[in-house]
């Protein structure tokens, strides 16, 4: 037992490889490759329970840690650990996996151990990301995510799979490679790939901004930000649903979680620089991706803009610089993995009976599948902000650390901007539903639709479960990851602290009768450029 | 049984009510289903009853009961609880919404009884009710709002009931936007609040917590206008106002009874009470107040003109409680909030039975809503036709009905805090209420029926469980008005007493505000006095009774001559068409085609950019077409450019050989 | 006329100057070959001239490398050479294009 809990982490991490070689070199029959992989997954949930439950909230340090040095005499080591946003990321990852496997019960039929052993490979390097505290470690289950989502994509796609799953390897490449050269120059000036002695350097001024391009440029793409966010509509549209689940999931997270752990610590200045420029094409990014959303006449490409669009909020709160901007986004990054994946499941539901995403072969479903409707409907709600649902806590903390931010310029502007894509969003979902669920049934072709089998309620419920515990509990996120946020942010103290003089801002009326001047900054943050 | 612990009670049950509702649905009969809606909605009451008499019990200053659930949000110097809480004005709008809310669910056994979604009516119904208590008795801010954006998501649901018909789809869907829209609003408004409180908290207080905004209202005062204005935004969405009141006529395409609870007698006035709840932050803004008074004016009589030429009866009811929800912004703005509230019970009582009534007459008509295919139905529905008229006078204002003590002292306060025009908009609009009112009851009730034999043949009155709430509700049309009694007529102003520790401003407010420069201090002292004074009633008995005696003789010659002009001389409206008058009758009927207006300034405009350029033009033109598959190109061209030299040709590669080594071995013995 | 250096140089350079203009020019594939063994012959004159200048007996060893590696480059490239030529009867380079792109 001990032997599992002292190395907790690799087994965590390992698990699902080992679960994938099985099914590759063992297992033959579709039905046993699908046991076993949910079998592994659940396996895998279980011990990332444990972490879970051992985790001490009191620290904002990495803890497990298991460190074996590797490469040129301890230069490079195998260095995992888990501070509270690594611990809630892979519990979203390991709770995640499960389910996406259930769901591929009959939506996948052709070469059913091949994908799953893909699926389970994709999750380690997910985990081995989460966990990795060694950069050269990290890079290596960066990049190691790719190839099995490009099989994926590639293999179990739609029409159009080999442009999207080129497109989107190519393209998060380009990214990871600018990041490459960053680390690699950070290792010469350092001498080891440890991320510690990475934080301890002095950086000159210039160098951390161009360290910070390159490192934020990799991260960017993975979020997505605009404009570097085309790859994602055709990966989700392409994608099987199991691939956009994960990929909505918890790979978008990999790219704000990189911007949280490296690229902010390591380049303040480059932080300082470039937050004003990020802050924009977060809030753009927002309302663009709502608006491109509102337009799109397939459904799972609706909800991919509309990921653009929530991610566009993470980012604004990441680079607000203020605790509640910050631990808002970290809990956004949960709350649209819940909200997210349980639409596209939810979307692949209708696409295993119908074969069409496209909202204009739909109408009046929710005649004839009134619990599908319902969970729809609740899921989202959940992603346009009701309050009582997780997305709302999340919205609400990053808007109010974003508007009270005194770090980032012009923050209430980007914050009133930000808030109208609550509106907005409102709109295109209700939209959507609309078209999709009410009114007459149109189409004859949807008069039989069976409504949710038990195996996709058990899919999509412990979904909908978390979006009202969460909502109503958020503090099971927020105590986990308060002081590792804190700890993180450490490096940034100088800039965060820039902004502790936000109150007194605001309006400049003499007496109440004139009118009222909303924007105010404090000279100290007018002084920071 | 401790007050606090009921306080959770009074809000969980329903939620209890909506859940087995809504997840055993047809599993229950209709008659279990039915009666454990409304025996949780009348738990509620009940609950609420006792709590209010606990406060009684109490000594004015302190009657306030709080019952926290737990932490909801904590992140540093972030604190929001779960946090309920009943004072004097809580405990009013707790009466008047589980009180009428249970009468609606009576109701709704008998009007809903041959629908199929009756479970899942039920369940949105009662889980309305839990959201409409949430924002009532939620003791922060943050609270008000999770119940504010509950009951929109519910009306939601209940407007889009029937949702076979695209239209009433349609109408649930631009209610939840346009209330997101003042939500907007409202958000802003907070985050301006908690960016200036912050700082001072120490992570204990709850941010947002009504006694802690109470506390340090002194350091919001300098922008108290900015939060106040948008707070209001969220306010004029929720509450129906220029120009966010769009959803609500639309909203009356669900069952009648929602529209009861939801479009006239609850949801709607969640603006109202949340300015009523942070009174003490609207008065030190008189720009805010102002803005407030004037909007609720203009809607008044706006939305009064346009109720003069609708056919369809619950149009005409919409249209009167935008109306009657501007006189309730009015009187808020000026300084006047417990008659504000005031008008919010009173209302309730009316609206409600029109509504139902109005319920009642559709059901009778086979669903027919059009009026001027009614008429006559005076002797057939009996009950019906004696409360509507209750109804009718109350909304008209005259004495002793309730509405009257309302709408009198709403007048009265605008006239003696000096606002002689909103007066006399309020005044005029009066005065069109009675009319367009009269000439509803006319075309319904009197003359001649005018719907097909088929439809004739069906009218009855309805069943008990509809007539019975109908009659609590006239009754309550009658005397609910007489608690507030006014001292210039005798009475004891007791509602106004009742509520006056919650709108005591004045000096309180500005006490904790130890942070802010001693000049804003001051100011905001100042004000609030200012304020205060003009809250006192100044009893002018003999203005008060002119003005009194004038409303009634106004009110009922708008009653009497819309019965002239619709009934005994009916001629005289077409005449009035034919004579020019068309214009303004279409531009009435067409609601100033104000929702056409929207649609090509804001939705079209919206669409087409989105679509074409958005999305055409720079998502799939620009960036994926031109950066992105346009470097793929550059790479392929480059590409096949350097395919040229592979040729195959073996005296190619070698002449290349040659070449390069002829360059190097030149550039070699020249370059040294 | 004293024969120096130069003229040794000189006459390489003829030779490899044939293989090479040879190799580019011909379309044999045969005659291709002798022009490689031209230019190999040429290097083997460079290295004897300076072999005998400096009278280092290592330009002669190469020499005699060259012999080797010349002998058996060619054997593995008119084997090939057979090889296509039992193929795609043909010999001429021009037709031999299948590594294109």
């Amino acid at each position: 037992m001990s032997m599992i809990t002292d190395h907790i982490l690799t087994w965590v991490t390992f698990v699902p490889l080992l679960g994938a070689l099985a099914l590759w070199l063992v297992v033959r029959r579709d039905l046993h490759a699908r046991i076993l992989a949910l079998v592994v997954s659940l396996v895998d949930f279980v011990l990332s329970l444990h972490l879970w439950f051992h985790f001490d909230a009191g620290r904002g340090d990495d803890q497990f840690v298991e460190r074996v040095a590797w490469l040129w005499n301890g230069k490079v080591s195998y260095h995992l650990g888990s501070d509270g946003i690594s611990l809630v990321l892979v519990m979203l990852t390991t709770f995640l996996g499960p389910l996406i496997i259930l769901s591929t019960w009959r939506a996948i039929t052709s070469r059913v151990r091949e994908f799953l052993g893909f699926f389970l490979v994709l999750q380690t390097a997910m985990l081995g990301t989460f966990f990795a505290r060694d950069m050269l470690l990290f890079y290596v289950f960066w990049e190691a995510m790719l190839i099995p989502m490009y099989f994926i994509i590639g293999i179990w796609g739609g029409q159009r799979r080999i442009y999207a799953a080129v497109k989107f390897f190519i393209f998060t490449m380009v990214g990871s490679v600018f990041m490459l050269v960053g680390i690699l120059y950070l290792y010469f000036q350092a001498g080891s790939m440890e991320l510690t002695s990475f934080l301890n350097l002095n950086l000159p001024h210039q160098t951390q901004l161009w360290l910070f391009a390159a490192f934020f440029l990799a991260f960017a793409i993975k979020v997505p930000v605009f404009p570097l966010h085309t790859w994602l509509p055709d990966a989700h549209v392409e994608a099987p649903t199991a691939g956009s689940v994960v990929l909505a999931g918890v790979l978008l997270k990999m790219g704000t979680y990189g911007m949280l752990r490296f690229a902010m610590p390591l380049f303040p200045d480059g932080v300082a620089y470039f937050a004003p420029a990020v802050s924009v094409l977060a809030v753009i990014g927002i309302i663009y991706g709502a608006l491109v959303a509102m337009v799109q006449p397939d459904i799972k490409k609706l909800v991919a803009y509309s990921s653009v669009s929530h991610l566009g909020f993470v980012v604004l709160g990441l680079f607000s610089l203020t605790p509640l901007g910050v631990t808002g986004g970290v809990f956004q990054m949960l709350a649209h993995g819940l909200s997210t994946g349980a639409l596209f499941l939810l979307v692949g539901v209708i696409y295993e009976r119908r074969h069409t995403r496209l909202i204009s072969d739909f109408g009046g479903l929710a005649h004839v599948m009134p619990l599908y409707a319902t969970f729809f409907m609740i899921a989202t709600l959940a992603s346009i902000g009701l309050p009582g649902l997780a997305g709302f806590v999340g919205e609400f903390t990053i808007l109010l650390g974003t508007f009270s931010s005194g770090f980032l310029p012009a923050a209430k502007v980007m914050a009133i901007l930000a808030a109208s894509g609550v509106v907005l969003g409102a709109f295109y979902m209700l939209w959507m539903l609309q078209r999709v669920f009410f009114g007459r049934l149109v189409h004859e072709a949807n008069r039989g639709l069976p409504d949710l089998s038990l195996r996709e309620v058990l899919v999509l419920v412990p979904l909908l479960i978390f979006m009202f515990v969460l909502g109503v509990h958020p503090g099971l996120v927020f105590d986990k990851v308060e002081l590792s946020i804190e700890k993180v942010l450490g490096p940034l103290e100088e800039q965060v602290a820039s902004g502790t003089v936000p109150a007194q801002v605001l309006l400049v009326a003499e007496d109440n009768q004139s009118g009222f001047k909303l924007l105010g900054a404090t000279p100290e943050a007018e002084d920071l450029r | 049984m401790q007050s606090e612990i009921l306080l959770r009670w009074i809000v969980l049950v329903p939620l209890l009510g909506a859940a087995l509702n809504g997840l055993l649905n047809r599993r229950l009969s209709k008659q279990v289903a039915g009666l454990m809606a409304c025996a949780s909605v009348g738990v509620s009451f009940v609950l609420s009853v006792v709590v209010f008499l606990r406060l009684t019990g109490m000594e004015a200053e302190n009657r306030l009961v709080q019952d926290t659930l737990g932490t909801w949000m904590q992140l540093g110097h972030f604190h929001v609880d779960l946090l309920f809480s009943m004072d004097q004005l809580g405990a009013v709008m707790a009466l008047v919404v589980t009180g009428v809310g249970f009468l609606i669910h009576i109701y709704s056994l008998g009007y809903m009884a041959h629908d199929d979604g009756f479970q899942r009516y039920f369940a949105y119904l009662n889980l309305f009710i839990f959201a409409m208590m949430t924002l009532v008795l939620g003791g922060n801010l943050l609270m008000l709002f999770v119940g504010w954006e509950g009951v929109g998501l519910c009306s939601y649901l209940l407007i889009g009931f029937w949702f076979n018909e695209d239209a009433n789809a349609s109408a649930g869907k631009k209610a939840f936007i346009v209330n997101r829209i003042g939500d907007f609003g409202f958000l802003i408004g907070m985050f301006l609040i908690g960016t200036i409180l912050l700082p001072h908290l120490n992570g204990d207080e709850g941010l947002f917590s009504f006694t802690v905004l109470r506390e340090h209202a002194g350091l919001l005062a300098p922008s108290a206008t900015a939060i106040c204005l948008l707070l209001f935004v969220g306010a004029t969405g929720k509450s129906a106002q220029i120009p966010l009141y769009i959803w609500l006529p639309d909203a009356m395409a669900g069952p009648t009874p929602v529209s009861a609870l939801i479009h006239a007698a609850t949801m709607v006035t969640a603006g109202v009470y949340m300015i009523a709840r942070l009174n003490f932050l609207f008065v030190l803004s008189p720009t805010a107040m102002a803005v407030v008074a004037a909007v609720g004016g203009v809607t008044a009589i706006f939305a009064a003109t346009i109720a003069l030429a609708q056919n369809d009866i619950k149009k005409v009811l919409a249209y009167s409680t935008v109306s009657q929800l501007g006189y309730m912004m009015l009187a808020c703005g000026v300084g006047a909030f417990s008659v504000g509230i005031f008008h919010v019970m009173t209302h309730a009582f009316f609206k409600a039975l029109l509504f139902l009534g109005s319920g009642s007459v559709i059901h009778a008509m086979s669903n027919e809503q059009d009026m001027r295919v009614m008429g006559g139905l005076r002797s057939r529905l009996p009950v019906t036709y004696a409360t509507f008229m209750a109804a009718t006078l109350a909304i008209a204002g005259v004495f002793p009905f309730a509405g009257f003590f309302s709408k009198d002292e709403i007048l009265w306060k605008a006239w003696s805090s000096g606002n002689t025009v909103l007066w006399a908009i309020g005044f005029l609009a009066a005065g069109l209420t009675a009319f367009y009112m009269m000439r509803l009851v006319v075309l319904t009730f009197f003359g001649e029926n005018r719907a097909s034999s088929e439809v004739r043949k069906h009218i009855h009155e309805s069943p008990a469980t509809m007539t019975i709430p109908l009659v609590v509700l006239a009754i309550l049309s009658l005397v609910g008005g007489w608690i507030g009694w006014p001292h210039f007529m005798g009475g004891g102003g007791w509602f106004e007493q009742w509520l006056e520790p919650v709108f005591a401003t004045g000096a309180q407010a500005g006490v904790h505000g130890a942070h802010t420069g001693a000049a804003a201090l001051d100011v905001m002292v100042q004000n609030a006095q200012m304020n205060h004074a003009a809250l006192e009633t100044m009893h002018e008995t003999g203005m008060e009774w002119t003005l009194a005696i004038i409303s009634v003789l106004w009110a009922i010659l708008g009653l009497v001559l819309g019965w002239f002009v619709y009934f005994k001389r009916a001629g005289i409206a077409d005449a009035f068409k034919k004579a020019g008058g068309g214009f303004v009758y279409r531009l009435l009927l067409n609601k100033y085609y104000v929702d056409e207006a929207y649609d090509a300034a804001f939705i079209r405009p919206g669409y087409r950019l989105s679509r074409s350029v958005l999305w055409k033009g720079v998502d799939a033109g620009l960036i994926d077409g031109v950066l992105v598959n346009g470097s793929a190109l550059v790479v392929y061209l480059l590409g096949s450019v350097l395919r040229l030299f592979q040729n195959g040709m073996i005296r190619f590669y070698a002449w290349t050989f040659t070449i390069g080594v002829a360059v190097f071995v030149l550039y070699l013995s020249f370059s040294s | 006329m004293e024969i120096t250096l130069t003229h040794y140089l000189v006459l390489a350079g003829l030779v490899f100057i044939t293989g090479m203009v040879g190799f580019v020019v011909r379309r044999n594939a045969l005659v291709m070959m002798m022009c490689i063994e031209l230019m190999l012959c040429a290097t083997n004159i460079v290295f004897a001239a300076f072999a005998r200048l400096h009278g280092d007996g290592g330009g002669h060893v190469f020499v005699l490398m060259n012999f080797a590696v010349a002998a058996s480059e060619a054997a593995i490239g008119l084997a090939i050479l057979v090889e296509i030529y039992r193929r795609r009867r043909t010999v001429n380079v021009d037709d031999l294009k299948t590594l294109m792109e």
